[in-house]
């Protein structure tokens, strides 16, 4: 690895910790930036020389306070001086502070840094948007190709979703227990939002669009590191591996989408598929099972499947049951829905489904499970007419072409 | 005399290497891997998963687990055992029955592997148990 391949590695990993310390001294987030890039300028000039620094990211909160102060100070020349509390903590800027600020304050300084950009008031893109262009570093281009918007669109909205940030009170202020769990659970909703928008893309977007998903699961190794404890970001980190696992298996050579139980799993990460186990494990051991857990835990039943055959239904099904308790939702009951037709038959099923309809009859996957269920059951007619409405309602092309062959097949049954 | 060569990096770093570069990286690797087998002096090798994955389990009368790698500085890298385990309870299970049986404080990290190959060293210097 090259001296500068290094030092950009470097400078990502840091990147979270140190704008995040950096928002804790100036209290504006502009100014964090602004010093944080001035310290990379110059990490850019002494590292090669000097070679790297035992710890990156305390190097560049240092270098970093003391060009943000240098900036203050500037432009309080021109304008008048900002008020005492807006720049807290100069004192100890001197000298070797950075050296005493503990793993807490860092862990509440990312922490931060990614609860700002869940702002309620933001649409879950722009919050995405805004997360992967402060605390991941990514350059509005990088983002703007990912989302499949031109780099100006994406400009103003990430300008937009600042000015909104910054009007909004920023919690500044050490969170107690019960806040610093909810920052988390928003946070960690947030990072899956991140990955869901790199995964559930089609062929075509999906070279793109992988980015999203390393950034989501680096984000959460990041969180995992920070809160060693927590077995919900066990389970999200479990869950992302689980299902990035797949990723190679998920498209054919034409780019049509492979459903799980046709995928060649000789293409499935093993790597990502082992680490994945290994967390589930260790959360399970808290036995304070979660969404994330739940959800983790039903991947890794698939993921443990050599074969689709191998693959243990009845289990899905009851996971899937514990998370309809723990999170109910029309679409987690036609998942469940799933399992109950391998299990119990599609007739079951079809009982599960029915009672959705009010509820998911916009849904492509309702009436793409519907039809296959009619179709087992023989009802050919009715069969059709839910594959018509789920290719009137496909997302990708992909998803049409997959219920196609379905009609196809009720076709050529005829 | 057998040497054990630990290896100590940044896991950001290399955890973001893309397939491609980690696959080079390895590759490069087991060219010399190759060489030092050919000539019978390669015991075990082992990649380790993220530290996220490690659980810590420390040494007493009650031992205590902790999430996490192990992570004091002034206790230092004494040995290691690799034991095969169906579940991580296992394994703690089996830290646990190790720390009984040492007189010593301290902690194990249990740390599953992502890669392990058993080599066998079959030039014999001098040290072997």
């Amino acid at each position: 690895m090259s001296d500068m391949a290094w030092i950009d590695a470097a400078l990502t990993s840091a990147r979270p910790q140190a704008v995040g310390a950096l928002l804790r001294y100036f209290r504006d987030l502009d100014t964090a930036e602004e010093a944080y890039q001035d310290a990379c300028l110059r990490a850019l000039k002494s590292w090669p020389r000097n070679g790297p620094p035992r710890d990156p990211a305390a190097w560049l909160i240092m270098v970093g306070r003391n060009a943000g102060i240098d900036g203050v100070r500037r432009r309080g020349r021109q304008e008048a001086l900002p008020p005492e509390e807006a720049i807290s903590n100069l004192d100890d800027a001197e000298g070797a502070a950075v050296e005493r600020v503990d793993a807490a304050d860092y862990r509440d300084d990312v922490l931060r840094l990614l609860f700002i950009c869940c702002h309620p008031e933001l649409p879950a893109t722009q919050q995405i948007a805004l997360a992967l262009r402060i605390v991941s570093g990514l350059s509005v281009r990088q983002i703007a190709r990912a989302f499949l918007v031109s780099e100006a669109a994406m400009e103003q909205r990430i300008t937009r979703a600042k000015a909104r940030i910054a009007r909004a009170e920023v919690p500044f202020e050490t969170p107690g227990a019960v806040e610093r769990s909810e920052r988390l659970g928003a946070v960690a909703a947030m990072v899956y939002l991140l990955f869901n928008e790199g995964y559930s893309a089609s062929f075509d977007v999906a070279q793109a669009k992988a980015p999203l998903c390393e950034e989501a699961i680096r984000l959460s190794r990041l969180l995992l590191r920070l809160f060693k404890t927590e077995p919900e970001i066990m389970g999200l980190t479990a869950l992302m591996l689980l299902q990035h696992s797949r990723a190679a298996a998920r498209f054919d050579t034409e780019g049509q989408v492979v459903l799980l139980g046709n995928q060649d799993r000789r293409l499935w990460n093993r790597k990502l598929i082992s680490e994945g186990l290994a967390l589930i494990d260790k959360a399970m051991r808290h036995r304070r099972p979660g969404p994330y857990q739940i959800q983790a835990a039903i991947a890794a039943l698939h993921a443990r499947a050599e074969r689709p055959e191998d693959t243990d239904w009845t289990e899905i099904d009851a996971l899937y049951a514990a998370l309809e308790r723990v999170q109910p939702s029309p679409v987690v009951t036609l998942n469940r829905a799933v399992a109950v037709a391998k299990v119990r038959g599609p007739e079951a099923a079809l009982a599960m489904v029915e009672p959705l309809e009010s509820q998911l009859s916009g849904y492509f996957h309702f009436h793409g499970l519907r039809g296959g269920l009619l179709m087992q059951l023989g009802r050919a007619a009715e069969a059709r007419e839910a594959f018509n409405r789920a290719i009137a309602l496909a997302n990708t092309a992909a998803e049409a072409a997959h219920i196609r062959m379905h009609l196809d097949r009720l076709a050529g049954a005829r | 005399m057998l040497y054990a060569i630990l290896c100590y990096d940044s896991e950001d770093v290399v955890g973001a290497w893309t397939k491609e570069e980690d696959e080079a990286a390895i590759k490069r690797l087991e060219v010399v891997e190759e060489k030092l087998a050919r000539q019978g002096r390669l015991g075990p090798v082992a990649r380790l998963m993220p530290t996220t994955a490690a659980t810590t389990v420390r040494k007493g009368r009650e031992a205590m687990i902790i999430d996490g790698p192990f992570a004091e500085t002034k206790e230092q890298l004494l040995g290691f055992f690799i034991v095969d385990c169906a579940s991580l309870d296992e394994a703690i299970e089996t830290a646990k029955e190790l720390g009984r049986a040492s007189s010593s404080a301290g902690a194990y990290e249990v740390r599953p592997l992502m890669v392990f190959k058993p080599n066998d060293v079959t030039r014999t210097d001098e040290v072997r148990a």
